[in-house]
């Protein structure tokens, strides 16, 4: 079994993702992440598996690995997601079943097979990634939202099934973060949301790794089933 | 896989969330030791784990991707559940279904 801390990281190829691989490594953890694309970067102690975390049998192939190298998986951060603005008057069905499936059917996926890896060693944290588009009630983003508060509610839920295994999960909720992911949304739009949060400024990785990190310390072993909304939405 | 195989994998994983659990190594478990009811070895997130570690012995021992509790298991009328045996008999079942598809 690996000595190091081993933390998985669902979207890992760029933005969020990406930052937060980087992060871990630097703090000396074994790091594997997936997308389903390979990434354009290397980096020393990162493993990267080629897998959707909408496919089962993918999913499962990586656990797999992770459980045969290393034994343990002490951190699962659900990053993976996907965003589509429109008008839901417009919402394209298939469009709705993308976000779903990516967002929310995925991270219930990959929380399931980690919290088997994880309630071996009765230890873990899972980490999901939500959104103030919930709680700021934006308008485009009703699915999207929608898939993020579903994250929120199974995660205050899952934290309950797994106290017992010494396993927390919670949850951080950006702020739009200068990402692919919002690089359709106009400018506009953006700077409407910043006014209406509680610190007037756009946020940056570094503010996602803050609370990843609280999260993830083996001192919040008393910390479960939360949310922290990045700016105070 | 053979039925006695499963029986032994069922077993050793039995052992394990027992030792997961705190219960003494010196509990004597055999086909007829009842998972669930009355003289019950495991309480019911005792019975995750074992299923847990079936899932994951069939996983890595001989590759195969089974989900024990499935719909069909919760909703027989008889629980493959019950005891060691019975769970015995549903997983070799599963791996059956399983290698034949294949």
């Amino acid at each position: 079994m690996s000595e190091r801390e081993v933390v998985l990281i669902t979207g890992a190829r760029k933005g969020i993702g990406r930052h937060l691989a980087e992060h871990f490594v630097r703090k000396g953890a074994l790091v594997e992440g997936c997308s389903r694309e390979l990434p354009d970067w290397e980096l020393e102690n990162y493993t990267h598996h080629q897998a959707d975390v909408r496919d089962e049998g993918q999913i499962k192939a990586m656990f797999a690995s992770i459980r045969s190298r290393h034994g343990r998986l002490d951190v699962a951060i659900n990053n993976a997601g996907v965003a589509s603005m429109n008008h839901s008057l417009l919402m394209p069905m298939d469009t709705v079943d993308r976000i779903l499936d990516i967002n929310f059917r995925g991270t219930f996926l990959v929380c399931r097979e980690a919290a088997k890896l994880m309630q071996a060693r009765r230890y873990g944290r899972i980490i999901n990634l939500g959104s103030v588009a919930a709680p700021m009630r934006i308008e485009g983003e009703a699915v999207y939202a929608a898939s993020k508060s579903a994250i929120l509610t199974f995660t205050q839920i899952l934290a309950h099934e797994l106290g017992s295994f010494g396993i927390t999960c919670n949850v951080v909720a950006p702020t739009p973060i200068e990402t692919d992911l919002i690089r359709s949304v106009p400018s506009d739009k953006l700077q409407r949301l910043t006014d209406n949060l509680a610190i007037k400024r756009a946020g940056v990785l570094e503010d996602v790794a803050h609370v990843v990190d609280f999260f993830a310390h083996p001192a919040s072993d008393y910390i479960t089933g939360q949310v922290i909304y990045l700016g105070g939405a | 896989m053979r039925q006695e195989e499963i029986l032994d994998l069922v077993l050793s994983s039995l052992n394990e969330a027992l030792a997961g659990n705190g219960v003494s190594a010196e509990l004597v478990i055999d086909e007829a030791t009842p998972l669930i009811g009355r003289g019950s070895v495991l309480d019911s997130l005792g019975l995750v784990q074992l299923v847990v570690e079936v899932e994951q012995r069939l996983q890595d021992h001989r590759g195969l991707s089974v989900t024990v509790a499935d719909d069909r298991a919760m909703s027989q009328r008889n629980s493959p559940f019950r005891t060691v045996s019975s769970l015995a008999a549903y997983v070799h079942m599963l791996v059956e279904e399983q290698c034949a598809r294949v």
